[in-house]
């Protein structure tokens, strides 16, 4: 099909077997890509037996999807899905930087893994040539040192095998850090040292396969598509609204930092005790004057540059580097630890990153145990003597890397917050679900709903299915602005959205058809495969297990903690209401086509032909 | 061989400026765009090298004065064109042998991944697209001068070396490590 490479990789990491499979047009149609056909495949081999299989065990999937739109459509990313070992869903997780146009040009649409490898491996993609590499001396590196160490081995590699060609470039490379090697659930598949496929846990997918990196050169051109003519003139299109859009080219995300703080009161200080801070010092001037080293940095084909790179050159703590940090980081490994300077963010961000933790699970884990401390809950002893005070920098920072290496009370956190609440409040005998500010598992975006302020919903983070996903909320209409059908649109077709702010509603549906010469339009999104997805994503989440199910009459809601008033800044006193929220839920349910019980109806389903959906939900219908 | 400042006085030098390239790749899929009517990163005449993430810079020919590329060339595949001091390639001729690779301080040329004929920037024929739309993005990392009298070998390194420098400049005495 135009606009495809034709074929993804498969590869069984138990008995280090390869093949290529092509899937039906039809598949390709309906799903396009990334998190979408990601749903159908995994939905197809798992369903019925979901419950049972364990995210970290070797029967679990993992993806690699490309769409097609990567490599034209400008902002270069790839989505990174399986079974998550936060909500036991699925989650469809995309990170930036090159890998999906090298993947691409290397004639895969997508890898899919199974199994588990003896000992730790690598994956090495030449085009057609596939490698199981050993990756004894990678594994236990930090993210920096992993980048540098694949880099020189596989162009060394390209050298010898292809020699007299050149000097051969970078390959694109995902790889973990030492969080993931040890199956700590908020760890992250990083890309490029700071990029981070964060929410759903997939670093910990690829440590629990042994699989270290995916690194991949592909010296074909992208895939064919039907106009290129068109395609090249669109491309130009979201270029120039891209251009006159000065703050995002000048800022990123970064100038969330002060204005979600200061200006919307969402953003999460002290763990979510409050989310207002008036430090108009943590704007993102103070950045840009103080740490910044690069103010334009982009993935391919990007014309927003939205990412920015900080390194602290003198100083305590010199020798730290990350990027912007952008605004989801700022917050996490910022106010949400007491934390307001600049220097100790980009430090915390960058050990973060090192360790291949995702910054938003792992600061939230991170300001959960400094809560937990402020209260007396967990005390000195219970940290193995660290004194968890907030804007302590460096007591987070040995937390960290507790966590990360699963060291004393580290081994706990690093199931993340709901998993380590439950946990530590059958020790403490205590309820401290309280304190952890999750949906479904996931320690939700840096975007609290209390204010209303802020794009967050009162039941974005209630119905999505991915949990405290920021990026895939949901709100009613379920056809309206804030539908999570769109986001999944985005992840499916595999597009970056921080270039499509200028464009139409329909623009993206128009671009699709330009690149495969199909006719979908956004209603036929909507009734098709965005509507399979969410049926299918909704079904994976409700299913389960094995450690945790959830309880949509309990688990549809906020955490309790934005029921309680703002107690602080302009917005002080608000809070969510519980009568809206529920009676939001119900009528998303109505709309989704869910029963009371929040569980897609057998007629949804069959309306939807995914009859086998439907029959291993008849398991929960019981 | 070579070229004469004295000739054409039209005749013109991409400039570039490596700390402000953003990594974005838009000279490579503007390159690819115009000679293949694709996007094809690996046959682009410009590459962007990112050995170091963040240290991304576009690695292209400088058109040296003494021109080493030609000289090299044992069958006489290489040539200059008179009027935009590019380089010129034969394709029918070239047996793809690399020896211009090998002649280039910079290692820039690089053979195409299809037709396997050497690859080196013509200045596509005085109107640069790379540095079009590096200009219409405000990167400003490749600009369009006139030739003048640059010292256009400055810009022959090797990606290493300019990984290296670049590196250094932004994170310090870490660079080492990351090479």
């Amino acid at each position: 099909m135009l606009g495809y490479a034709g074929k993804f990789l498969e590869i069984d990491l138990s008995n280090s077997s390869f093949k290529n499979t092509t899937l039906p047009d039809e598949w390709l149609k309906e799903y396009i890509g990334g998190r979408a056909l990601a749903a159908k495949i995994l939905s197809d081999r798992l369903v019925h037996k979901w419950e049972k299989v364990d995210p970290l065990g070797p029967e679990n999937l993992l993806f690699f999807m490309t769409g097609p739109f990567q490599g034209y459509f400008p902002g270069g990313r790839t989505c990174v899905t399986g079974k998550s070992p936060q909500s036991n869903g699925m989650v469809g997780s995309t990170v930036g930087g090159e890998f999906a146009v090298e993947l691409r040009c290397a004639g895969y649409d997508g890898i899919i893994v199974s199994g588990k490898a003896e000992k730790p491996v690598y994956l090495f993609i030449k085009d057609s040539d596939v490698e199981l590499r050993d990756a004894g001396k990678v594994w236990g590196k930090d993210c920096k040192q992993t980048d540098a160490l694949l880099n020189r081995e596989c162009r060394q590699l390209l050298d010898e095998r292809y020699p007299h060609v050149g000097v051969w470039k970078q390959p694109a490379k995902l790889y973990i850090g030492p969080s993931g090697e040890h199956k700590v659930r908020p760890s992250a598949v990083i890309a490029k040292w700071t990029h981070a496929a964060g929410y759903g846990g997939y670093g910990a997918v690829m440590g629990s396969k042994n699989l270290k990196a995916v690194a991949v050169k592909g010296t074909g051109p992208l895939p064919e598509v039907a106009g290129i003519e068109k395609v090249k003139q669109m491309i130009d299109d979201v270029c120039k609204g891209c251009y006159g859009n000065v703050m995002w080219r000048r800022y990123g995300t970064g100038g969330g930092g002060y204005s979600f703080g200061a200006d919307t009161s969402s953003e999460p200080v002290r763990n979510w005790q409050e989310e207002w801070h008036d430090q108009r010092s943590y704007g993102v001037d103070q950045f840009e004057n103080k740490v910044w080293v690069k103010s334009a940095w982009s993935d391919f084909g990007c014309p927003t540059n939205c990412l920015k790179i900080s390194c602290i050159r003198a100083g305590k703590y010199k020798g730290a580097i990350s990027d912007n940090p952008d605004y989801e980081l700022q917050a996490f490994l910022g106010p949400n630890l007491g934390l307001f300077t600049p220097e100790e963010n980009v430090y915390l961000s960058s050990l973060i990153e090192d360790l291949g933790m995702c910054g938003i699970q792992g600061g939230s884990v991170l300001g959960f145990a400094a809560e937990l401390y402020q209260r007396g809950i967990l005390t000195k002893k219970d940290l193995d003597g660290l004194e968890l005070k907030w804007g302590d920098a460096d007591a987070f920072a040995v937390l960290a890397k507790k966590i990360a290496n699963r060291e004393g009370i580290g081994d706990i956190l690093a199931e993340g917050v709901y998993r380590a609440a439950i946990k530590l409040g059958k020790i403490k005998n205590k309820d401290l679900l309280p304190f952890a500010i999750t949906g479904k598992g996931i320690s939700i975006g840096a975007h609290g709903i209390r204010s209303g302020m802020d794009f967050s919903r009162e039941i974005g983070y209630t119905c999505s299915v991915q949990g405290g996903d920021h990026t895939s909320m949901t709100d009613i209409p379920i056809d309206g602005w804030g539908s999570e059908i769109w986001t999944i649109f985005n992840d499916s077709a595999v597009m970056c959205i921080f270039t499509s702010f200028s464009l139409t509603p329909t623009f993206r549906y128009e671009f699709y058809n330009a690149l495969t010469g199909q006719t979908l339009t956004r209603k036929g999104w909507l009734n098709g495969g965005g509507m399979k997805t969410l049926e299918i994503q909704r079904a994976l989440l409700l299913l389960g297990g094995p450690d945790l199910t959830w309880n949509p009459n309990a688990d549809d809601d906020n955490p309790q903690r934005f029921y309680e008033p703002l107690p602080t800044g302009p917005c002080k006193g608000k809070a969510a209401n519980r009568a809206s929220v529920k009676e939001k839920v119900m009528q998303y349910y109505s709309q989704a086509g869910w029963d009371q019980n929040g569980v897609p109806t057998s007629e949804t389903l069959t309306k939807l032909k995914l009859e086998s959906v439907d029959e291993s939900l008849k398991r929960l219908r019981k | 061989m070579g070229w004469n400042s004295e000739q054409d006085n039209n005749a013109i030098w991409i400039s570039r400026e490596f700390s402000k390239c953003s990594g974005c790749r838009k000279c490579e899929i503007a390159c690819s765009l115009q000679k293949e009517n694709k996007i094809w990163p690996e046959a682009s005449r410009v590459r962007v090298f990112m050995l170091v993430p963040g240290a991304e810079f576009p690695h292209l020919c400088t058109q040296c004065e003494d021109y080493p590329c030609v000289g090299a060339c044992p069958f006489k595949v290489l040539g200059v064109n008179k009027d935009t001091s590019a380089v010129t390639v034969d394709a029918e001729k070239c047996t793809g042998c690399g020896k211009c690779i090998d002649a280039c301080p910079g290692k820039i040329p690089h053979i195409h991944p299809k037709t396997k004929k050497i690859l080196i920037c013509d200045l596509c024929g005085g109107d640069p697209k790379c540095a079009k739309v590096c200009q219409e993005g405000g990167w400003n990392c490749l600009k369009v001068v006139k030739r003048g009298d640059h010292e256009f070998k400055l810009y022959s390194r090797t990606p290493e070396e300019t990984s290296k420098n670049l590196a250094t400049k932004m994170y310090g005495e870490r660079a080492e490590e990351f090479m």
